[in-house]
């Protein structure tokens, strides 16, 4: 997609948040400039000149409240889900689409074959195509009455599936660990919290918790039928990367890990910890990263 | 018995049951309750066989007092009979539930004592369901064939998707091999729920609240390869299915033999597999993309070509018709190119409007080039170099997986030879209409 304004000499720097990108968007309209690159807090020094954008939360809302009132609410939307991907680089293609969203509208959307809004969308195709998996492939165990679960996905769906079990389940309390972005999101009936956690291992089942599990493993063998056996056809609707995490594929005696993958934690983090969901609670209190239900 | 022992042999009796889907009904969790519903529906796992488990698919008892001869629960095999109690079975639902393993329950049984104690039964398990848990998870329900019609109706208002199996294609594989089964028995639940499925659509547009039946619709199944009946058959019947009975859902099950029987297939017979993919190809083409059952089949093609997918079929029979502009085709005609499905027809009809597309565009918007290439023009223009005659094409489409899945499956021409059903040579021979089923 064509810039609408002029390319400027300075790149942007920003804290790598979507609040601290519709900020770029703001500077970009603001000066009626495009910069050559937008980069996050992390990544390396570049040849160009480079202009801090700070993120000011009166200036994001401004650029969030238009996105559905300029644009569309879709293109609002595919914004937001363009930051949940894995994509590197995605910041400069999406302003350049945020650009021509305000000229044009809503229907920016619908220029496919446009090689800014294809890469975006690909991206984001995949991104949703994962959430949706993860709404069926993610497991729970009960422990004393909370859901607990660790999923390692590419995409950052978390918060994709919180909303869906928080609708789903009103009444249960879970945590969603993702082990990928170091990310916890804990809820109990009305309240909902994200929480970075460096690390968290599930504690060993109880006795009916094993019991469900090997009740779950007998159903998922005996429901096949082995004259149809078709292990490529099961590969490719359920790729393998998810099955470290599945019930029916883990031993008896190895809980929540394959015994190699928990080997593999236990190195990598000197100790992985069994962090009780008390803990958990004393940890969420001192981040302030809530999302309290209306 | 254990509640795992039930479990195996109550899962391992109703894993012949094609359906597994946990679409169409769309719900969210009231305070309270536990449980909701997603439109596209949810698959949890994939069984070792690759196909989606979505559902907790067990029967609640395999005695049954019939006797079809293609079924393993027949009351003459000598095998291990069990049944759940409604308890076991409810809280069995809400521990997998909760762990997220599955999206509800898919409730079938044999028949027990009578159909209308089996239906009892049935009735008071999703009851604990619905009522004493406040599950609002999908439910997936048999209708038991010969139940009381007031039965049949209380199930309806307790589950999401209901469905009667029609098991063979033909009247006279019924007659045959279910003797205790008869098209009227099959028929009238289904013409039952359809009508009530109607009648609650309308007295939902006057009360919001009226109590929903079924509102995942109704579904079927049918066993391929059992009986002789051709492609050209089956097909139709589903069509017919589908405009006279509003089926969401029919599903082909390729026969398994799983018993020594003069009417039937012999045991180690591999199944149908190929055939059954195929039918399942069609039938896609008669729900989402405005196909009819006699475009893709006629008297001289009563059955589908195993090596290559019905719409290359119809389109390589058609070839007066292509190759259609992109940029201009009416989205119905999108439809009928090979290599273009319904999300890409769409994705095109969308793009188009923003500017005139090329064939980078098209390979960007997930059309399938190898096949759409000799249907298509863009701009006025096909590929450069490229042959299209009708040998050419065919090469080109033909399938190599369905080759050598034919190959693999010889015996599948010649099992019927000698058997009193008649061989499947004799399929020109004017045939019992499949709609006749339906009269």
């Amino acid at each position: 997609m064509k810039a609408r304004f002029p390319s400027s000499r300075k790149a942007y720097r920003y804290d790598g948040s979507y609040p601290g990108f519709l900020c770029c968007v703001f500077e970009s309209f603001l000066h009626k400039e495009t910069p050559p690159a937008i980069l996050r807090e992390e990544d390396p020094c570049t040849f160009y000149g480079e202009k801090w954008i700070e993120t000011d939360e009166e200036r994001a809302s401004r650029v969030l409240r238009s996105l559905p009132r300029r644009i569309s609410p879709a293109a609002a939307a595919f914004a937001r889900d363009v930051f949940l991907t894995s994509l590197p680089e995605k910041e400069l293609p999406l302003l350049r689409v945020l650009q021509e969203g305000f000229r044009s509208g809503g229907t920016v959307l619908d220029r496919l074959a446009d090689g800014d809004l294809h890469v975006l969308w690909k991206a984001v195709r995949s991104m949703r195509n994962e959430a949706h998996l993860l709404l069926g492939f993610i497991r729970f165990s009960d422990y004393g009455g909370t859901l607990v679960s660790v999923i390692t996905p590419k995409n950052h769906v978390l918060p994709i599936l919180a909303s869906h079990f928080r609708s789903r389940m009103p009444r249960e309390s879970f945590l969603i660990y993702d082990r990928t972005h170091r990310e916890g999101v804990l809820y109990r009936p009305g309240r909902l919290l994200f929480l970075p956690m460096e690390s968290f291992t599930p504690p060993p089942p109880d006795q009916t918790e094993a019991e469900y599990r090997a009740l779950w493993r007998r159903f998922y063998h005996m429901v096949a039928i082995e004259s149809r056996e078709n292990p490529k056809c099961r590969a490719s609707h359920m790729p393998k990367r998810y099955w470290g995490n599945m019930t029916e594929f883990q031993d008896e005696d190895s809980p929540a890990l394959p015994a190699a993958r928990r080997n593999l934690l236990d190195k990598s983090t000197g100790s992985a910890y069994d962090e009780s969901t008390a803990a958990v609670d004393k940890h969420a209190a001192r981040f302030s990263r809530e999302e309290e239900e209306s | 018995m254990t509640l795992m022992e039930k479990l195996a042999v109550l899962t391992d009796a109703a894993k012949y049951d094609a359906a597994c889907t946990s679409s169409g009904s769309q719900r969210t969790a009231g305070p309270g309750s536990l449980g909701s519903t997603t439109m596209a529906g949810i698959c949890h796992s994939f069984s070792a066989d690759g196909r989606c488990i979505s559902l907790l698919k067990v029967l609640f008892s395999n005695c049954c007092i019939y006797n079809c001869q293609y079924c393993v629960n027949r009351v003459s095999r000598e095998t291990k009979r069990a049944s759940f109690t409604p308890e076991e079975l409810a809280e069995l639902t809400i521990g997998f539930y909760r762990r997220n393993y599955i999206e509800g329950l898919f409730l079938s049984s044999g028949v027990l004592r009578s159909p209308d104690y089996t239906c009892e039964q049935m009735i008071r398990t999703l009851e604990l369901l619905r009522n004493h848990y406040q599950f609002g998870g999908y439910i997936h329900v048999k209708a038991i064939p010969g139940a009381d019609p007031l039965l049949i109706e209380k199930l309806g208002l307790l589950a999401d998707r209901m469905s009667v199996n029609i098991e063979l294609p033909s009247q006279e594989g019924l007659r045959l091999l279910a003797p205790d089964k008869s098209k009227h028995s099959i028929l009238r639940p289904m013409g039952y729920i359809a009508g009530r499925i109607v009648e609650n659509t309308r007295d939902l547009t006057v009360y919001r609240h009226a109590p929903r039946f079924a509102p995942a619709g109704q579904s079927t199944q049918m066993i391929i390869g059992a009986t002789p009946d051709s492609d050209r058959q089956i097909l139709s019947l589903a069509e017919g299915l589908y405009r006279r009975y509003g089926l969401k859902r029919v599903f082909y099950s390729a026969y398994l033999p799983v018993t020594e029987n003069a009417l039937l297939p012999a045991p180690g017979t591999k199944p149908p597999l190929l055939r059954e993919h195929r039918l399942y190809q069609a039938d896609w083409l008669l729900r989402y993309y405005g196909f009819q059952a006699d475009e893709l089949l006629d008297e001289q093609h009563p059955d589908l070509n195993p090596l290559l997918d019905p719409k290359c079929g119809w389109a390589l029979r058609h070839m007066e018709l292509f190759p259609v502009e992109i940029n201009r085709a009416p989205y119905e005609m999108l439809l009928r190119v090979p290599g273009i499905g319904v999300k890409s027809a769409r994705r095109i009809v969308r793009a188009r409007r923003a500017s005139s597309l090329d064939f980078t565009a098209l390979k960007k918007l997930g059309v399938v080039w190898k096949r759409a290439q000799y249907f298509v023009t863009c701009r006025g223009r096909m590929t450069p170099g490229l042959r299209v005659t009708p040998e050419s094409v065919l090469r080109a489409l033909a399938e190599p997986q369905g080759l050598s899945l034919l190959e693999e499956t010889p015996e599948q021409l010649s099992f019927f030879s000698g058997a009193s059903c008649g061989s499947r040579a004799g399929k020109e021979e004017p045939h019992e209409s499949p709609l006749s089923l339906l009269a």
